[in-house]
């Protein structure tokens, strides 16, 4: 009885923390099926604004930059990454502490503290534009690869790669085919990690585009006075499922999670 | 003696990473000081600093402070009963879990609060349900209340994950053996897995303290331009005044303040942030 009790009450928790955290989603999607420029009536359903999207030039090129934006920053953050887990896991503990104090910074600053810093340095050496920006993505997205990475890193059997090593691979081969394969799943959480945080961010692109550059965050912020438009609800909405599809198959394809633990095995 | 070879020579894997570091930490952080140390007219100075004091900063950062700790201590209120309720389901270690809570984060957070703009506004849709109820109307719109709904909003995932990623970590076997010795469940929740929660609970306090004080974006929207955090102050002083020296002194007392309250939670959690929530 009391266990039944306590099932209820759980599932009604668990509901209620998913509808707030899924109402203000709710409310998006339904806009972008509003018949209607305001935000506040329903004028029935349309799929006007999904045919508008495409035909609409300044948030194409907002999507296309923010893209670009996310997916280069996250690759050469993980490149830069990477490897700088790898050399600072080897440093001696008193370097190894100080670099990882570093890693930090940018994660523990205020968005706002490390938007501003980089602005006020970006202003002596280059104009404000794309490069700028992906600059700044890069700096707060390279802390995120090596914090997934590293726990891996440490997990890592050194002894296949010494192993390799003797049995006439060179470095770099027995980079590619004995370390890189055990650290894949800290890299690849790594990547994700990276790309969703420069996709979502706002307040460090703000600081440091200049004019003329927008991603889909500053565009949406530019326009909260003047309203925004329908087509930026329709574009999010497939942006949404998209995603969904994605963390779906992700979750639900067996096998990447058996391999890991095997690899994770000591000899 | 081969081993520690191939090791040691492995660091400068880390050099384009120290140059990164220095080049777009350091120097920053630097330049934030520099500014934040001079007057507008060059010299040296200390008034940008003390500019905190002003009784219109002062009022922003009491407020600032005021949402920060209502928002962290809000989140951690409604993580644990969460936790402990999916753990009471048996989905302690489903990737479904992590997967509710990271999908909204695909949504623009801009027009999320956007969203919670229309729930909340005074002729919004949660006054329209309230009042087909029969009940009050509640005029949220532009309150200190709102502001702290959409905080408490954007922040709770990064409270929920890292407590709920400590607790699924704990050793059933240990809950058993408290549970045979007589302990009842909230001995077992005082006594066991809130302590082995407590990693994750920091981690989720600096993920959920520090941008809930400074963000911008949710007080303004939320808060009708009337309700001012600390950071929409730094913010004008860029965007509209352009003193950059006042705006870079009032930068760094947020950063001196939020590094040392962040000091003591910190103390045992050196790199918990990015790989808890994972």
């Amino acid at each position: 009885m009391v266990e039944k009790l306590k099932n209820i009450l759980s599932r009604f928790y668990i509901g209620v923390v998913i509808l707030f955290l899924y109402a203000p989603i709710l409310v998006l999607v339904m806009l972008s099926f509003n018949n209607s420029r305001s935000r506040v009536t329903w004028g029935g359903f349309t799929l006007d604004w999904y045919r508008k999207l495409f035909s609409n030039g300044q948030i194409m090129e907002a999507l296309v930059t923010t893209l670009i934006l996310a997916f280069a920053s996250a690759l050469f953050a993980t490149v830069i990454g990477v490897l700088g887990a790898l050399g600072i896991h080897a440093m001696r503990q008193k370097n190894y502490q100080v670099m990882m104090i570093f890693t930090n910074i940018p994660l523990l600053n205020a968005d706002i503290v490390t938007g501003i810093a980089l602005m006020l340095w970006f202003v002596h050496f280059i104009p404000l534009g794309f490069g700028s920006v992906l600059l700044a993505h890069m700096t707060f997205n390279i802390p995120y690869v090596i914090l997934s990475v590293m726990p891996k890193i440490r997990q890592m059997n050194l002894s296949l790669y010494e192993a390799a090593r003797d049995l006439g691979a060179n470095a770099v081969y027995a980079f590619f085919k004995v370390m890189l394969p055990q650290l894949a799943s800290g890299i690849l959480s790594g990547f994700f990690m990276a790309f969703t945080m420069s996709m979502d961010d706002f307040v460090i692109t703000y600081f440091t585009k200049g004019a003329g550059v927008n991603t889909l965050s500053t565009m949406i912020y530019g326009e909260i006075r003047k309203g925004i438009k329908p087509e930026m609800y329709s574009l999010s909405t497939i942006i949404f499922v998209f995603a969904l599809l994605i963390l779906l198959i992700g979750n639900y394809l067996p096998g990447k999670r058996q391999v890991n633990e095997q690899s994770d095995i000591d000899f | 003696m081969k081993k520690t070879k191939t090791i040691s020579r492995r660091t400068f894997l880390a050099s384009p990473y120290i140059v990164w570091v220095i080049g777009f930490t350091v120097i920053p952080l630097g330049l934030i000081f520099k500014y934040a140390l001079t007057s507008r007219e060059g010299g040296f100075s200390l008034e940008n600093i003390s500019a905190i004091f002003d009784p219109i900063h002062m009022k922003a950062m009491l407020f600032s402070l005021e949402i920060a700790i209502g928002c962290t201590l809000l989140c951690i209120l409604l993580s644990y009963p969460l936790v402990m309720a999916l753990k009471h389901l048996n989905m302690g270690k489903q990737s479904f879990v992590m997967f509710i809570w990271i999908l909204p984060m695909w949504m623009n957070f801009i027009l999320r609060i956007l969203a919670w703009q229309m729930i909340l506004s005074n002729n919004g849709i949660l006054n329209f349900i309230l009042t087909k109820l029969g009940l009050e109307a509640l005029p949220l719109a532009n309150t200190g209340t709102a502001v702290m709904i959409g905080v408490v909003y954007d922040y709770l995932p990064y409270m929920v994950l890292p407590i709920f990623n400590a607790v699924a970590e704990i050793d059933e076997d240990i809950i058993e053996a408290a549970k045979d010795l007589g302990a009842n469940g909230f001995t077992v929740f005082r006594r066991i897995i809130f302590p082995l929660s407590i990693p994750g609970l920091l981690s989720g306090i600096v993920m959920v303290f520090v941008p809930s004080m400074t963000s911008f974006v949710i007080s303004d929207i939320l808060g009708g331009g009337k309700l001012q955090l600390i950071g929409n102050v730094i913010e004008q002083e860029f965007t509209k005044s352009s003193n950059w020296n006042l705006g870079s002194g009032l930068s760094v007392s947020l950063m001196i303040f939020v590094l040392l309250s962040m000091a003591f939670t910190m103390k045992n959690d050196g790199e918990g942030k990015g790989s808890a929530i994972w």
